[in-house]
């Protein structure tokens, strides 16, 4: 009796882990589809810049915001720590670092993913579900060329800047707090954060990671609303897939890209 | 003498799932300049074939010929080619949300056609007109009534004057005045266009009163055909019930249940 | 929300973020302080070199004057050879001495140029002879402890 449960528990296992991997073939496909098919959202650039707004610009008070407290925690909770080495003056250093590196891509990219992201899934999805997308088809026109690739290069495009803007406000936010209310010296504050961030090192692998990450969400965002299921309860369980699976990859591609980028002997 | 039918849809069956056919063996064919229905209850297959004749799917077996050539072996380029001589209106209109009036009927114009400002908006105008929407070209999409939206998607489906017009399910959910603009306007634009028109659909009724041959499907197969007159009447015992709006009849009233007195007297025992 | 809002505010979005990558750079990282230019690469050989990174500063009284370029390991004299990039309008003598630091206490390490007097200056592929490696912390504290221990031995005698 037990073994007969143990092998069907096995057996829906496995076929969980094919269907993840077809999905993720399927999804692929999709999205060389996209990018080959991109020419119009290039072509008719208006398409784009009209995603660019939904996705990025209105984005930009929760990044703002959010950047702003989590450079203010950051200087608080560092300061602590840092002054019972005597190494309060390194507070710039900690706060840069950690929003450079990590903060401002991951954060940023969470916060992304649940605003626009969410937001794209539900567009495609109800586009879908109402007909729209058929009735583009019907006129001959490719929607993933017309709907889907303009919102793919939207988020592309927004996601760095976003990641770019949230660091920015973060360190605002550290200076506020760090040299404005608790004391430490500006100068100090200042340059010691720029003698230890590193343009190359730091900034420019943050800015690949924020790429990375908008890459990745925005596929998610889009494929999970082309491929919902065209009814109220698809949508949003496909809402709901985007935001766990691309907060998911972003976790995980972090790992990846911080162990390749910043660890490993000398270097 | 006769031009070749607009579509000849020849042994073409069909399912979603190879193990359960959705239309089986459907022969039909759609003259030139008719408005032809094609009638039936709910599941049995005319929306399906409507996606076929739509080039949306390839039938199982068997071939669809529209516009003279079949659908099966035409690439995208070809597709698309076909489907701008082609014109449909979905159930619900299936306008486009984030767009006024206006620019979802010239969504097709600009998408296909270099045309200057005041051309566009010259036959923009002039579709809308010809729906009777003229006035309403500022609104959006959510600011209309349901049968507001189905005459600006059928002005957007004529955009670029098709040969072809395909209806699925035009009457549904409309009051009777909306009904009666619709009817008027399926029979005006399919002539003024010299189109040919097809109508999927179970208000039977007034498909009746509008189409010029009709065809009756059942479980996936056509079980009669014919002019109106014809079809009223038909001996064929579904279509009767079916025309008549009997209750019960060839389709039962009751759906298939083990023995009623069995039922009760297990309760009671 | 008409075409040219949307235009603007796109336009203000990007431009924002931009400006947000530039302050980064520029306020935040070290751009402006040191980047290429004419530069010359010396290297120099150290029987330790402690935390050094690639990377890090080359400073002379003070002054960052160059950057470590490369760290390898010499397998036949078991020594680190450090190759330096330095800016070519500091020209440092063939006797410099090149010593391991640390910035503060427990700061991160650099090399620190003591300039010699010697006439002919260092150019591109020298070698500094003069070199002294970094303080490893626990010897510095077994060598603490291991004269602790001989003073206390000595009044003894």
């Amino acid at each position: 009796m037990q073994i007969a449960a143990l092998r069907s528990r096995l057996e829906r296992l496995g076929s969980t882990v094919t269907s993840i991997v077809w999905r993720l073939g399927y999804a692929s496909r999709f999205l060389a589809y996209l990018v080959m098919h991109s020419g119009t959202a290039l072509r008719r650039f208006r398409l784009t810049i009209a995603e660019v707004y939904f996705a990025g610009v209105l984005s930009l008070v929760i990044i703002l915001v959010s950047g702003l407290f989590v450079g203010m925690v950051l200087a608080l909770q560092g300061y602590e720590t840092l002054q019972r080495f005597g190494a309060s003056e390194s507070l710039g250093v900690l706060v840069s670092l950690s929003l450079v590196r990590e903060l401002g891509p991951v954060v940023a990219g969470l916060l992304f993913a649940s605003r626009a992201g969410s937001a794209i899934t539900a567009e495609i999805g109800l586009m879908k579900a109402t007909e729209q997308i058929s009735a583009m088809e019907m006129m001959a026109v490719d929607p993933i060329a017309r709907v889907v690739a303009p919102r793919f290069w939207g988020g592309v495009i927004s996601m760095p800047l976003l990641a770019a803007l949230f660091s920015a406000a973060g360190i605002f936010g550290g200076y506020l707090v760090g040299v404005q209310l608790i004391g430490v010296d500006a100068g100090a504050f200042w340059s010691q954060m720029q003698a230890a961030v590193d343009v190359r090192e730091d900034i420019l692998n943050g800015v690949i990671k924020s790429v990375v990450f908008g890459i990745a969400v925005t596929w998610i965002s889009v494929f999970e609303g082309y491929d919902a299921v065209p009814t109220a309860e698809g949508v949003s369980r496909a809402t709901t897939r985007t935001v766990v699976t691309s907060s998911l990859a972003i976790l995980a591609l972090d790992f990846v890209l911080t162990a390749l980028m910043f660890t490993g002997g000398n270097g | 003498m006769q031009q070749a039918p607009i579509v000849e849809i020849k042994n073409v069956s069909f399912g979603y799932d190879p193990a359960r056919a959705v239309l089986q063996d459907i022969d039909l064919a759609i003259p030139r300049g008719a408005v032809v229905g094609i009638m039936g209850q709910s599941g049995c297959g005319k929306t399906t074939l409507l996606r076929i004749i739509m080039g949306a799917y390839l039938p199982s077996r068997g071939e669809a010929r529209v516009l003279g050539r079949a659908t099966r072996g035409l690439g995208a380029a070809g597709l698309y080619e076909m489907r701008r001589k082609m014109g449909m209106l979905f159930q619900f209109g299936a306008l486009f949300t984030d767009m006024s009036v206006y620019e979802n009927v010239a969504f097709p114009l600009r998408e296909h056609a270099e045309l200057p400002a005041d051309l566009m908006h010259d036959l923009v105008m002039l579709k809308l007109q010809a729906v009777g929407l003229r006035g309403a070209a500022h609104l959006m999409p959510t600011e209309l009534s349901g049968g507001m939206a189905r005459r600006v998607a059928l002005a957007r489906s004529i955009a670029l004057d098709p040969q072809l017009i395909l209806y699925d399910e035009p009457f549904t959910g409309l009051d009777p005045i909306s009904f009666g603009v619709i009817v008027r306007l399926i029979r005006d634009l399919n002539d003024s266009l010299g189109a040919t028109s097809v109508i999927v659909t179970h208000d039977v009724q007034e498909a009746l009163d509008v189409v010029d041959y009709a065809y009756f499907m059942a479980a996936g197969r056509v079980i009669a055909q014919g002019t109106p007159d014809e079809i009223r009447a038909s001996p064929e015992p579904f279509v009767n019930q079916f025309v008549n709006g009997r209750p019960d009849g060839p389709v039962p009233f009751h759906y298939p249940a083990p023995d009623y007195a069995a039922d009760l007297e297990l309760a009671v025992a | 929300m008409n075409r040219s809002m949307i235009d603007l505010w796109v336009g203000i979005f990007v431009a924002a973020g931009l400006a947000g990558l530039l302050f980064l750079a520029l306020k935040v990282g070290n751009l402006a302080t040191f980047s290429a230019g004419d530069t010359y690469q010396v290297h120099a050989k150290f029987a330790n070199i402690g935390g050094l990174k690639v990377r890090g500063p080359v400073k002379s009284a003070g002054v960052v004057v160059g950057r470590v370029a490369d760290v390898r390991f010499d397998n036949e004299s078991y020594e680190a050879i450090v190759s330096m990039t330095l800016a070519v309008h500091y020209q440092f003598p063939r006797d410099t001495t090149a010593k391991i630091l640390t910035s503060g206490i427990l700061g991160e390490q650099y090399v620190g140029l003591e300039a010699g007097g010697d006439g002919v200056m260092l150019k591109h592929g020298d070698r500094v002879r003069l070199t002294q490696s970094a303080v490893v912390l626990e010897n510095l504290i077994s060598q603490f402890l291991f004269n602790k221990a001989a003073e206390g031995k000595e009044p003894a005698k």
